[in-house]
């Protein structure tokens, strides 16, 4: 199968990245050689095969679920790009 | 005393404990060192204040029963350090200040090392050259114009070059062994779940390891004793007694049986990389090791399966970028969405960006099935031909890389191939196995080679002990000339 375009702009809202048009066109000859590289897959018959989920020996770990910390909010928001005192901010989402 | 930076970590040591250099003028040396190096770009960020603030404390109140007593340590930009800008190679990072200690790091600062600075990556650790990083190419020592190798570039540029007396890496498909190898160091991917990956910033969770790099088998030990351990805070963190790697270091490896995988011998691979492997098989006979030929069939999938699973996940833990809570903010975008989609698209780079569509494709609605879970069942396959060679096998030797290092610009055009540098690396990640990249010899234009040391999940003393006696016999020496400085 073969990526085109409009496939990879559909692909690129999803992941949320704008792409200019200029660059659809490397975007989509990259792309394309990627998936007929891994498409080699193709060739092995795996319907008997259980998909590994897990490379550990071992299962995920439980644990109590309360608190271990917090009171932390400043050095949380110590990071974002526009803060205001105790909130992080965005572009204005509702009218 | 003569150059102590040339000298080993466990020489170094030895030189600390015996009071013939102190820390401070040990971490002196290293900034003069670094302070010449500027060429090589290995480092985004230097913290020299801070490190001759805690030498000075080390110096003042010595503990010299640590095992890395008053040591400066780079380490790699991917992990996180309190207070220390981390960018991980990228512009979506550029003003990121962690405000906690990844736990690796925090085990090597509680064995009495501190830190140097942060040492240039491929971007997100995607890259086999580290020429993703948005902070510029990193030069290899070993020839101008000559790849570091990748992601852990930087790591291995200032390891080879004196710049650290030893550093960290982290490996997702063979970013510290691959490195290691080009710059005729040492390095080690342990086994999935051996090091914590808490504070570290994740590219593939399920692949991703962090581990040593360093100028010998006895210091790979010591770093790897030193960061290691379980770690309540990484869900895969492996519960289990702490090895002592370093002291348990052993050169008799009489009577280990080594597997020589058939399927390693690629086309159009330069004929020195099968003479190296010869060389290193034959080494390792002669101290007494039994060599058996193995197959892992199913070896030439791997690299296409780990192009499926490490962008899939790296598409979900890269999500995080949004400019909304930490990192770059685009300052163009009218409403929240375009918001994102030009943060993210002024953030990463374009091999970020390649993967992050890969892996958002192969996860969508209506392709899962056809590419994702056909992964994860090839994966199983892999493994499985690991599991049953080491049945009737201890170790596994291949070559690290099928080339030694390469021209910046040379494969930037042609990401397939670029990718393609990492067949021998890849498929232990996919079975979350230990290797060892060990320096072996140079191919005729005296770029080093590597020879990889495969061993069974947490064998990692094993394959040390085998890079060790094998160190021994080998007569590299890594001859590099200080032309940059």
């Amino acid at each position: 199968m073969s990526l085109d375009k409009e496939k990879i702009k559909h692909v690129a809202k999803l992941a949320r990245i704008s792409v200019d048009d200029a660059k659809v066109e490397s975007l989509t000859k990259d792309l394309n050689s990627i998936f007929k590289f891994i498409e080699q897959l193709n060739e092995l018959n795996t319907d008997k095969v259980e998909p590994l989920t897990s490379i550990l020996n071992q299962s995920l770990r439980s644990r109590k679920d309360e608190i271990s910390d917090g009171k932390i909010r400043e050095k949380v928001l110590k990071n974002s790009p526009k803060e205001n005192e105790e909130f992080f901010v965005v572009p204005k989402v509702v009218e | 005393m003569a150059d102590i930076t040339n000298q080993s970590l466990n020489e170094i040591i030895e030189n600390i404990k015996t009071k013939k250099v102190s820390s401070t003028d040990l971490t002196k040396a290293y900034i003069k060192n670094i302070e010449s190096a500027k060429k090589l770009n290995a480092f985004v960020t230097t913290t020299f204040d801070q490190a001759l603030d805690k030498a000075k404390q080390f110096d003042n109140k010595p503990n010299f029963n640590q095992l890395l007593p008053g040591i400066p340590l780079a380490v790699k930009d991917l992990f996180c350090t309190e207070n220390t800008k981390t960018t991980a190679g990228s512009n979506i990072l550029n003003n990121f200040i962690p405000s906690y200690e990844s736990t690796v790091t925090k085990n090597l600062w509680n064995n009495g090392s501190f830190l140097l600075g942060k040492l240039n990556c491929d971007e997100f650790a995607m890259g086999s050259s580290n020429e993703t990083s948005h902070y510029g190419n990193v030069i290899n020592p070993v020839g101008d114009q000559l790849v570091p190798g990748g992601s852990s570039g930087g790591s291995s540029s200032a390891l080879a070059a004196d710049l650290t007396p030893a550093t960290i890496g982290t490996d997702t498909g063979g970013s510290i062994r691959q490195p290691a190898s080009f710059t005729g160091t040492v390095g080690l991917k342990p086994t999935y779940g051996l090091c914590s990956r808490w504070g570290i910033v994740a590219f593939a969770s399920s692949l991703d390891q962090a581990g040593p790099m360093t100028k010998t088998i006895k210091d790979c030990a010591i770093m790897l004793e030193s960061m290691s351990g379980f770690d309540e805070k990484d869900s895969t963190s492996i519960n289990k007694k702490k090895e002592q790697y370093s002291k348990n270091l052993k050169d008799n490896i009489k009577g280990l049986k080594i597997g020589i995988p058939k399927e390693y011998r690629v086309d159009n691979m330069p004929k020195e990389v099968d003479e190296l492997w010869e060389k290193g098989k034959k080494i390792l006979k002669d101290l007494g090791a039994q060599l058996i030929d193995i197959s892992l069939p199913h070896t030439k999938y791997a690299l296409p399966t780990y192009y499926i699973v490490a962008p899939a996940e790296a598409s979900s833990n890269l999500a995080r970028y949004d400019g909304v809570r930490y990192g770059y903010r685009s300052k163009q975008g009218k409403d929240l969405i375009e918001m994102y989609e030009k943060t993210r698209s002024e953030g990463f780079g374009d091999e970020v960006k390649r993967r992050i569509l890969i892996g958002t494709y192969v996860l969508s609605s209506g392709y899962y099935d056809a590419y994702y879970l056909k992964a994860q069942k090839v994966r199983q396959l892999i493994k499985k031909d690991f599991d049953d060679s080491f049945t009737k096998i201890d170790a596994i030797l291949t070559p690290s890389t099928p080339s030694s290092a390469f021209k910046i610009g040379e494969k930037t055009n042609d990401p397939v191939s670029m990718y393609l540098n990492d067949i021998f690396t890849v498929p232990v990640n996919l079975a979350g196995l230990p290797a060892l990249s060990m320096p072996a010899g140079v191919d005729k234009q005296g770029y080093p080679l590597g020879l990889q040391l495969i061993g069974k999940a947490l064998d990692e003393q094993k394959i040390l002990n085998i890079g060790y006696a094998f160190e021994k016999n080998c007569g590299f020496k890594n001859e590099i000339k200080k032309w940059w400085s």
